[in-house]
């Protein structure tokens, strides 16, 4: 049982890793707008939040650093797209692009560095529960932290009023336009939460998930935290599920390659990537269901009185 | 305070000055960074735009590099303009070279030089049949080619690994993940001995008339191109989006499998993890910078093979991370971007004392948002 309680455990774990950056991009998708360069603001922030918390000894430093690189990111990014019209899938693949070469650049000098060995975490009490204990309760905070999250964006959403202006905002910029909502505003400072959110995510790989930094080693997770929300039909709590199944996928090719099953490694390590392909096929094969539940301004321009 | 306001129609001259001016705003932003790093910012950027074309070795060189960075971009370029997001040229780059290297290592003594075509198409293939798997997810099922095509270059350079690392490795290569060298009679013939040039840039030239011709005087081309501008009107007129996206996918896929079996059986020579190097996604940046046109990406591959270049001559020599040339990549994508809204609209002063006077005007509801 212990070994399942483990594989468990680190499920949660990886999952949290794409929760917070699919939530992020949930957030700013409900605003209508799509920032393909998730995965360069998650790399970036790796790096910032490895240096602070390299520099400080503080973990939560470090977090606070990768969220302030991300937000900065998504803010030039939001400048762009919402102010100067830019495309939206071309810009954000810039910031991918450029944040790609970016943190290659100014990580070098930290590729060598090692963080301390971190404190273990343990709940008081509930960790003592057999399997439950260590399969639940021996979790970094931030584990739990991306379930509150869930829970408070799904509040937010659906019983608070500025959410309900955030979906108008995605769903008809002109309506909430006319309203007199500042739509633009609105969905920069959607962007921004996104970019933060992103960024807690790569701090979190390479201060807590992996603690180093190697050049390129979000590794695609940027991608499939964006195909997360399509896959959730942008759904905060659905968002949570599909972050922990593809946790799961991650952990199970680590502990099969581990159990030394006859398999050669590439294949294995190519699970997350085809997960998310057969993933995207099955829920976009029902296109009206993809439409009906996508925020209908998505990827499109807004220019108030144009 | 400035203002954009929309012109009537958009700006050619913009169109075409806006790549210079997002280059200057990239070398304002190189000096800075050197400058930050305590380097000579002049050295510096002598790096990247002058020695790269000082000799005839290092004109040759940049010849080399521009060639595959050209390829993918046309047919980028294609798939762009028929508004099909394939980011995914950097996989469909290492299926060529995969399955052009497979046909390199056929090769026997008896083999004829004739191999060099069947290496090619070979190459031109295995991109088609990556770019096909997007096209046929995006047709049958809908999921977006974007994320499909990404995540299908994680999955490449997993199969080039496994081939390397497994049944392709060199048995004599002490132990090395990387395939046999291909045979002499497999190269890509050189155009002149002493550098590394070969026909492929020839290649990439002709293929820069084929492209002009497709996209700007035939009717495929045409088709679609208004199926990328106006999806409506295209299908209004009858043509098929369905027919748009494999010619789209299928064209670019090729393109970049071809420079794959180019580099694989031209400089590379053989098989290794580090065929992928980056052209792919350079290529994104040259189609956008070229104006998605086919004359256009010429100059820009060259700018981005100066960059590629550049970076290597930093690292030797001013000793500063190679991965300069991801940022200055990054950079020039983001200033072009930026530059680009000036085709679409013009900046003009506008008093703020205007919007006081009429509360009821309708700039007062702008100047809110």
């Amino acid at each position: 049982m212990e070994p399942f309680a483990l594989l468990l455990a680190a499920t949660l774990n990886a999952g949290t890793v794409l929760a917070f950056a699919s939530l992020g991009l949930l957030i700013n998708e409900r605003s209508g707008i799509v920032n393909l360069g998730a995965e360069g603001m998650m790399l970036v922030a790796a790096v910032a939040g490895f240096a602070v918390a390299v520099h400080s000894g503080n973990d939560w430093l470090g977090f606070v650093a990768g969220a302030a690189a991300g937000a900065l990111l998504a803010g030039v990014f939001g400048l762009l797209v919402i102010w100067l019209n830019t495309n939206q899938y071309a810009t954000g693949l810039a910031l991918s692009l450029f944040g790609a070469g970016f943190s290659a650049f100014v990580g070098i000098s930290y590729t060598q560095q090692k963080l301390l060995e971190r404190p273990r975490f343990a709940v008081p009490w509930l960790s003592d529960i057999p399997f439950i204990g260590t399969a639940l309760f021996k979790q970094h905070p931030m584990v739990y932290i991306a379930m509150l999250l869930t829970a408070a964006l799904a509040w937010f959403l659906y019983r608070s009023r500025a959410g309900l202006v955030l979906r108008a905002v995605g769903e008809s910029p002109e309506s909430a336009h006319a309203l007199g909502y500042p739509v633009r505003r609105i969905r920069l400072a959607a962007v921004m939460v996104g970019g933060a959110l992103c960024g807690v995510s790569g701090a979190y790989i390479s201060v807590v998930y992996t603690p180093l930094w190697v050049e390129g080693m979000i590794a695609g997770k940027g991608w499939i935290a964006l195909a997360l929300t399509t896959f959730a039909t942008w759904r905060p709590a659905r968002v949570l599920l599909g972050a922990y199944l593809f946790g799961g996928v991650t952990m199970l090719q680590f502990h099969l390659q581990g159990e030394g099953v006859d398999i050669p490694s590439q294949f294995l390590t190519m699970l997350p990537y085809l997960a998310t392909i057969v993933v995207l096929v099955l829920i976009s094969r029902n296109a009206t269901f993809i439409r009906v539940n996508m925020p209908a301004s998505i990827g499109k321009p807004f220019s108030p009185g144009g | 305070m400035l203002k954009l306001e929309p012109r009537p129609e958009a700006s050619k001259t913009m169109s075409l000055l806006s790549p210079l001016l997002a280059l200057a705003i990239t070398v304002i932003l190189g000096t800075v960074l050197f400058m930050l790093l305590g380097k000579d910012p002049v050295r510096g950027l002598q790096m990247f735009f002058v020695e790269p074309l000082k000799s005839a070795y290092s004109l040759s060189e940049l010849a080399m590099k521009a060639t595959p960075l050209l390829l993918i971009a046309l047919g980028l370029a294609v798939c762009f303009r028929s508004n099909v997001w394939n980011i995914g040229a950097e996989g469909q780059f290492i299926l060529g070279a995969i399955a052009a290297g497979g046909v390199a290592m056929l090769a026997g003594k008896e083999t004829g030089r004739w191999i060099v075509v069947a290496i090619l198409a070979a190459g031109v293939l295995g991109g088609m049949l990556w770019a096909g798997l997007v096209a046929l997810l995006r047709d049958r099922f809908n999921a977006s080619e974007i994320l499909v095509s990404l995540m299908l270059v994680y999955v490449a350079e997993m199969v080039l690994s496994y081939l390397v690392y497994g049944p392709w490795k060199d048995p004599a290569g002490f132990n090395f993940p990387q395939s046999i060298s291909f045979l002499d009679v497999t190269k890509i013939p050189k155009l002149m001995s002493g550098s590394r040039v070969n026909i492929g840039l020839f290649i990439a030239l002709a293929a820069v008339l084929v492209f002009w011709l497709f996209l700007f005087r035939s009717y495929a081309g045409f088709q679609l191109q208004v199926g990328g501008l106006a999806p409506a009107a295209a299908k209004y007129a009858g043509f098929s989006s369905r027919k748009a996206l494999w010619t789209a996918l299928l064209i670019s896929g090729g393109m970049a499998g071809l420079a794959g079996a180019l580099e694989v059986a031209g400089p590379l020579g053989q098989l290794t993890p580090h065929v992928p190097a980056g052209y792919g996604f350079a290529a994104i940046i040259v189609a956008f910078v070229g104006r998605l046109h086919p004359v256009g990406i010429v100059f820009s591959a060259i700018l981005m093979s100066m960059f590629y270049i550049g970076g290597e001559l930093a690292q030797s020599r001013l000793g500063l991370p190679k991965s300069l040339t991801g940022v200055f990549q990054g950079l020039l994508l983001f200033s072009l971007l930026a530059c680009d809204t000036l085709v679409q609209y013009r900046v003009r002063w506008k008093s703020s004392k205007v919007q006081v006077k009429h509360p009821s005007s309708p700039h007062t509801i702008e100047s809110k948002a």
